[in-house]
C-alpha cells in the first residue's frame, strides 16, 4: 500500500500555492490534513502527478471575527475550531457537529477546509455550512470569488472549485438572535461517517415560534441536503410533537439517498425523518422566549 | 518458601518495552542490503490465466526478481502442505505458493516481485501483464451446494469436500417420541481476525554457511521451521524461525504455510540478499485466512418441563477456496455446541464446502461461537415456547458438579474423547445471575419501558475445550549470575507469557520474578513444539515450564546440599538463595549453586543428570481440559434507528486456578470486544462475483472503545485434574458467547427472534419495525 510516484511541493505562502495550482491544475492534489487524501494515495485510488502540501503555509489557519460573524482559514484544524471560544459562542452547532467528526486524533490533523473541499456526502461539516449559510472564498492566482454553500457542493465528491482554485476561507454570517440548534447523527460506530446526520437551525421569533427553519442532512444525497418543504412547514410555527411528526414524514418522503453495504436507501430515508424530528425537538428546546 | 507469584496480578513485564515503542515486530527487522517484496493478487474470484508476462516488470527500475508459478522450483510448484488430515475430508485441497494457471479467490497470489523498495515493487506489479478468462464464481454457501453450482475445483464434481456426522444415543427415536420439538435456521457470517500487526516475513540467507534465518509474524515458528526445511531442501538445524513480538494472532497466524512464508525465504536464497514482505491492510482482507460462516438447521426436543431430550443440527461450513487446515473448525462447532447441558441424544452433521472466497481456518473461538449461538438460541426458544423462565430452563439442564468427569460421548478436535474434566456450572450461572441482578430485571425493564426505552437482558453459557496436545516443552537454566532463563516452544502474540511463565518459574526456584527471562517463539532457542492456538499455551506450555523449573529446583537442592553439607530435603530455595531449613545463615546464592553444578575439575554425580542448573521437560496432556463460563448483558435498542448500546456486560469465568488475574482480565476483555464486533459490526461482505467489498477499516468495522462497554468479571476456580498446575485455557473465553448473549438481550428488548449474526443498524431496525411494540421475550416470565 504505497502511493504511485508523484512530485511534491510544499509552498510557504498562499501565493506560492496558488502559483503551483496555476501551473499544474488538474494534475495536482492539495494536501491539507491528509485524512482522506493520504489513504487514497496509499491505495493508489488517487494518482496525482503532484501533491501540493499546504501545511507549511502560515496564514491559512485562523478564526477571526468578521463583520459580526467569523472567518475561518481553510487550514484551521477541526480540533482548533472545536476548541475556539469565538466559534463556541456564536456557532455552538458547529462545535456540536465537530464532535461527530472522527475522533480527536483525526480532528487534530483534519482541517475545516479539507473536509468541505473533499465534500464527502456523509460528512458533517457540509451540513453545518448549509444551515449556517456559510460562504466559501475560492482563490486562484489571479482573483478570488465567493460562493454560497448552496452553490459550492455540486455533486458526488465535487464542488464549485476549479482545477486551479483553492478554498482559502469559510465565512460564517452573524448568527441570528435567538436561535435554537441541534446536530445529531447515526453512524455505524462513533466517529464513522454518518449513515444519516441532521443539522437543524431555528431562528426564533421571541414568542417560541420559528421565524425561520433550516434543516440539512448528511448521508442522504451527494452534498448537504436541504428540505425546503420541511422548512416551509416550520416557518412561523411552534414546534410541537405533531409538527415534528409532520416534518419527519416530509423529510422521509423528500430525501433520495442511495444504499451501500452499511445501510440501504430505505434505512437512510427512514432514519433521516427520525433524526429530523429528534433534532427539531432538541433545537426548539433551545429557542429563547422573550421575557 | 518465598513469595508465591502464582495467582498474583503481576504487571506485564513486557509492557514498558512495548508501550514505549521498543518492541521488535517483523517490520522492525531491518538488516543491511534489504530488498522488499510485493505480491500481485488475483482480481477475480475464479478465472483461468491465459497469459502471464512479467518481462516488463522484471526490467523495471529497482526490480531484483519476479516470480511466477513457472519460475518456482518443483517443491514450491506443488499444492502446499495438508496440515490436519481427517478420514472424512475426502478432498483435502490446499493452496499454491503462486497460482498455476487458475485462480480461485480474489487475493490469490499470482506473481511475486522483489525490488530495492516496496514502492518500486508495487510499481512493478502494475507492469505485469496478466490475461484472465473470468469464470463463474460461487460465493454463497447455500448456492455452492446446489446442483449445477460452479465448481471451485473442477476435478471434484462437487463443492463439498467433507461430510461428517457424530451421534450420541438415539436422536431419531428421541425426536420421534418428544412432546415438543422446536426448529431454528441459524446463520453466522464471515469475519476477519484483523490483528493490529498484519502478516510479515523477513528472510536472511547466509550462502557461506547455508543457514536461513526467518522472522515471521506467526503463531507456530517451530512448525514453520519444519515446513521451510522440507520445502526448501535444508536440514532443520540450518533453519531458524523467529516469531519476534507479534501484534496479535487470533488464529489465522497458525497457518502453515502462507505462500509468502515460502516465497520470501526462497527469494532471499535466490538473491543472496535479505528480503522483507509486509502484508498491507488491504492485502490482509483478501489473503489472511478468515472464519465464521456457518448455516445451521438445528432442532431441539424437550419434555414439558423444558428438559432436553435431544438436539440435532445439520450445518454447512464455508471453507473458502482451499482447506489446508482441515475440518477443525466444524468439528469444534459440532462438539462444543452441547455446552454445559445434559443432552442424552445428540446428532451433528456438517458439510464442509468450497466457495470462491478467502481460505478459512480457525479464528479465536473457532466454531465455538457458532455452537454456543445455536445451543443458546434453542434454549431461549424452549423458554419462550413453554412459557418458562430463561434461567430456569437452563438451570434444569445443567450438568451437575457431581457428574464430573462427564463424558459427552463425542470425539473432540484432538481425536480424543470429549470428556469434561471438571467444572461447576450451577455455581457460575448463579453468580452471573446475581451480578446482572436477574431477579430485579423485570422491574428494571418495566421502568425503562415506561420511559420509552427498549432494554433487554441476555444470557448465554458455554464450555470451552482448551489445552489440547500433543505437547509443548521448556528448558529452564540458572546462570552463574543467578538469573534464570526459560525458553519455551510456543510463540506469544500478546498473551503475556513473558510474565505468566516467569511467575511459574519464580515460584519453583524461589527467585524474584524480575530475575526470570522468558524466551518464546524462537526455534533457535527451543526446537520442539507445536504452537500457540486453541487456548493451550498456559495449559500445555505452562505445565512444561513448571515441570522444567521443578526439575531444576530438584537439582539445585542436590547441588546445594553438597555445598551446605546438609540433606537435600533440608534445603529451601528463597530470595535467590539456597539455605538450610531453620538455619538461614547457612546459605548460598543460587548462582553459586549453578557454578558448582558445572565444575572445572572432578566429576558430576550421575544423579545430577548432566551439568549446570538446567533441565528440559515436556508436557503432553492425554486430552483437553474444559473451561466454562456465563455471559450476561443488558442492552438498549433504539427502535427508530436500530442503534444498539451495550449498557452492562458481565462475565463469570472458570479456567481453574488463575496464574495472573490481570492478564486473564485482558484476555477476557479483548475477547468480549471481538465478540461485540462479531455481533454487530464486523462482516466481510462479498458481492455475487466474489469481490470483497470490505477492504478497509472504513468498511470493515472493528468496535472501538466507544462501542465496547466496561466488562464486569468474576471468577470461580475449578482445578483440572489433568495437569500439574490444574489450569485451563482462557484465550477464547471472552469471544465465544457474545453473539448468543447479545441476541438473547435484543430478543428480550424487542420481542424479536434473532437468527443471524452479525446484526447491524439496518437489520436491527428491520427487526424492530416488525416486532410488536411493548413485547418482551422472556425475562422472568
Amino acid at each position: 500500500m504505497k502511493p504511485a510516484p508523484f512530485r511534491y511541493v510544499a509552498p510557504r505562502t498562499r501565493a506560492e500555492a496558488l502559483d503551483a495550482l496555476r501551473r499544474y491544475g488538474s494534475d495536482a492534489k492539495l494536501l491539507a490534513g491528509g485524512q482522506s487524501l493520504v489513504p487514497l494515495l496509499a491505495m493508489r485510488l488517487a494518482r496525482p502527478g503532484i501533491v501540493i502540501d499546504l501545511n507549511r503555509i502560515g496564514d491559512l489557519a485562523y478564526v477571526r471575527p468578521a463583520r459580526g460573524g467569523v472567518a475561518i482559514g481553510a487550514m484551521t484544524r477541526q480540533r482548533a475550531a472545536e476548541d475556539d471560544p469565538l466559534i463556541a459562542s456564536r456557532y455552538p452547532l458547529m462545535v456540536a457537529a465537530l464532535r461527530w467528526v472522527g475522533h480527536p486524533q483525526i480532528r487534530t490533523r483534519g482541517t475545516i477546509g479539507g473536509s468541505l473541499a473533499h465534500a464527502d456526502p456523509a460528512a458533517e461539516l457540509p451540513a453545518v455550512a448549509a444551515v449556517l449559510g456559510a460562504r466559501f472564498v475560492l482563490a486562484n492566482a489571479r482573483r478570488e470569488r465567493i460562493v454560497d454553500a448552496a452553490d459550492f457542493f455540486t455533486g458526488y465528491l465535487t464542488t464549485a472549485l476549479g482545477p486551479d482554485e483553492m478554498l482559502t476561507e469559510i465565512r460564517l454570517p452573524p448568527p441570528p438572535e435567538r436561535t435554537g440548534w441541534a446536530f445529531t447523527e447515526v453512524a455505524r460506530r462513533h466517529g464513522d461517517f454518518a449513515l444519516v446526520g441532521a443539522a437543524v437551525l431555528l431562528v426564533g421569533d421571541g414568542e417560541g415560534r420559528c421565524a425561520e427553519a433550516r434543516l440539512a442532512f448528511a448521508g442522504v444525497g451527494y452534498g448537504p441536503v436541504r428540505v425546503p418543504e420541511a422548512e416551509r412547514a416550520l416557518a412561523g410555527e411552534r414546534v410541537t410533537e405533531a409538527l415534528a411528526a409532520e416534518v419527519r414524514r416530509i423529510v422521509s418522503r423528500s430525501v433520495e439517498p442511495e444504499g451501500d453495504i452499511h445501510a440501504t436507501a430505505d434505512y437512510r430515508r427512514h432514519v433521516a425523518g427520525v433524526l429530523a424530528a429528534r433534532a427539531l425537538i432538541e433545537a426548539a428546546s433551545r429557542l429563547e422566549v422573550r421575557t | 518458601m518465598g513469595t508465591r507469584y502464582f495467582g498474583e496480578p503481576v504487571r506485564r513485564r513486557e509492557d514498558p518495552r512495548l508501550l514505549t515503542g521498543r518492541g521488535t515486530y517483523v517490520d522492525d527487522v531491518r538488516p543491511p542490503l534489504l530488498l522488499h517484496a510485493a505480491v500481485l493478487r488475483s482480481p477475480h474470484a475464479r478465472a483461468r490465466i491465459s497469459r502471464l508476462d512479467a518481462s516488463r516488470a522484471a526490467a523495471a527500475p529497482g526490480v531484483a526478481l519476479v516470480l511466477t508459478h513457472a519460475d518456482l522450483p518443483p517443491a514450491l510448484r506443488e499444492p502446499l502442505p495438508r496440515l490436519i488430515p481427517h478420514p472424512a475430508l475426502v478432498h483435502h485441497k490446499t493452496q499454491y505458493a503462486l497460482a498455476p494457471g487458475q485462480v480461485r479467490h480474489v487475493g490469490e497470489p499470482v506473481a511475486f516481485v522483489v525490488a530495492e523498495s516496496r514502492y518500486q515493487a508495487e510499481d512493478a506489479l502494475d507492469l505485469i501483464d496478466v490475461a484472465y478468462e473470468p469464470l463463474p464464481a460461487v460465493t454463497d454457501l447455500e448456492d455452492a451446494v446446489r446442483p449445477g453450482a460452479p465448481l471451485v475445483h473442477d476435478d471434484m464434481g462437487t463443492n463439498v469436500c467433507a461430510e461428517y456426522t457424530q451421534r450420541v444415543g438415539d436422536p431419531d427415536a428421541a425426536f420421534a417420541a418428544a412432546p415438543h420439538v422446536f426448529r431454528e435456521r441459524l446463520r453466522m457470517d464471515r469475519g476477519a481476525a484483523s490483528p493490529i500487526e498484519t502478516r510479515g516475513v523477513v528472510a536472511l540467507w547466509d550462502a557461506q554457511t547455508r543457514e536461513l534465518v526467518v522472522y515471521d509474524s506467526t503463531q507456530a515458528p517451530i512448525r514453520i521451521r519444519n515446513y521451510l526445511a522440507a520445502l526448501l531442501g535444508l536440514p532443520q538445524n540450518h533453519v531458524r524461525v523467529i516469531a519476534p513480538d507479534v501484534g496479535g494472532g487470533f488464529g489465522p497466524k497458525i497457518m502453515m504455510c502462507y505462500p509468502e512464508e515460502l516465497l520470501v525465504p526462497h527469494a532471499a536464497m535466490r538473491l543472496g540478499r535479505p528480503v522483507k514482505w509486509i502484508e498491507d491492510r488491504r492485502e490482509n482482507f483478501v489473503s489472511m485466512n478468515q472464519e465464521r460462516e456457518q448455516i445451521h438447521d438445528a432442532e431441539i426436543a424437550v419434555d414439558a418441563d423444558g428438559r432436553i431430550l435431544a438436539v440435532r443440527t445439520r450445518f454447512l461450513y464455508d471453507s473458502g477456496a482451499y482447506i489446508p487446515y482441515g475440518i477443525i473448525v466444524p468439528i469444534v462447532a459440532s462438539t462444543q455446541l452441547v455446552g454445559p447441558y445434559r443432552i442424552p441424544n445428540y446428532e451433528c452433521t456438517f458439510k464442509a464446502v468450497f466457495t470462491n472466497k478467502v481460505i478459512v481456518s480457525p479464528y479465536r473461538g473457532a466454531g465455538r461461537p457458532h455452537g454456543c449461538f445455536v445451543m443458546e438460541r434453542l434454549m431461549d426458544r424452549v423458554a419462550r415456547e413453554l412459557g418458562l423462565d430463561r434461567a430456569e430452563v437452563r438451570r434444569r439442564n445443567l450438568i451437575q458438579p457431581h457428574e464430573f468427569p462427564y463424558d459427552t460421548g463425542l470425539i473432540f478436535q484432538d481425536n480424543a474423547p470429549l470428556i469434561y474434566d471438571s467444572g461447576n456450572y450451577p455455581a457460575l450461572f448463579a453468580r452471573a445471575l446475581e451480578l446482572i441482578d436477574y431477579e430485579g430485571w423485570p422491574a428494571a425493564q418495566a421502568a425503562a419501558r415506561r420511559e420509552g426505552r427498549a432494554l433487554g437482558l441476555g444470557l448465554a453459557l458455554y464450555v470451552e475445550g482448551t489445552g489440547i496436545g500433543p505437547y509443548e516443552g521448556c528448558r529452564v537454566t540458572v546462570e552463574p549470575s543467578g538469573k534464570v532463563y526459560a525458553a519455551t516452544s510456543v510463540g506469544t502474540q500478546g498473551q503475556g507469557h513473558f510474565t505468566s511463565f516467569a511467575q511459574i518459574v519464580a515460584d519453583a526456584l524461589g527467585v524474584d520474578v524480575a530475575d526470570v527471562t522468558v524466551t518464546t517463539g524462537d526455534s533457535g532457542a527451543f526446537g520442539w513444539g507445536t504452537g500457540t492456538f486453541a487456548s493451550r499455551a498456559a495449559v500445555v506450555a505452562g505445565n512444561a515450564v513448571a515441570l522444567a523449573a521443578r526439575a531444576v529446583r530438584d537439582k539445585a537442592l542436590l547441588v546445594a546440599a553438597r555445598l551446605l553439607e546438609a540433606r537435600p530435603e533440608d534445603i529451601e530455595l528463597a530470595g535467590g538463595r539456597a539455605f538450610v531449613r531453620g538455619a538461614p545463615a547457612r546459605s548460598v546464592a543460587l548462582g553459586e549453586v549453578a557454578v558448582a553444578a558445572n565444575p572445572l575439575r572432578g566429576t558430576i554425580p550421575a544423579e545430577w543428570e548432566g551439568p549446570g542448573l538446567e533441565a528440559s521437560r515436556y508436557f503432553a496432556p492425554p486430552r483437553g481440559t474444559f473451561a466454562a463460563g456465563c455471559h450476561a448483558a443488558v442492552v438498549e435498542v433504539d427502535r427508530e434507528t436500530g442503534a444498539l448500546r451495550v449498557l452492562r456486560y458481565v462475565v463469570v469465568h472458570d479456567c481453574g486456578p488463575i496464574i495472573n488475574p490481570l492478564i486473564l482480565t485482558g484476555q477476557i476483555e479483548g475477547g468480549v470486544a471481538q465478540g461485540i464486533g462479531n455481533a454487530f459490526y464486523e462482516q466481510i461482505v462479498y458481492d455475487p462475483d466474489g469481490q470483497v467489498l470490505t477492504q478497509t477499516f472504513m468498511d470493515y468495522l472493528l468496535p472501538t472503545a466507544s462501542e465496547v462497554p466496561p466488562v464486569e468479571i468474576a471468577h470461580i476456580e475449578t482445578p483440572s485434574p489433568l495437569n500439574p498446575l490444574g489450569v485451563k485455557g482462557a484465550g477464547e473465553a471472552g469471544v465465544i458467547p457474545v453473539p448468543a448473549t447479545i441476541a438473547s438481550a435484543i430478543d428480550d428488548a424487542l420481542g424479536t427472534r434473532i437468527t443471524q449474526m452479525p446484526l447491524s443498524h439496518q437489520r436491527l431496525l428491520e427487526l424492530a419495525r416488525r416486532a410488536p411494540v411493548g413485547a418482551a421475550a422472556g425475562g422472568a416470565a
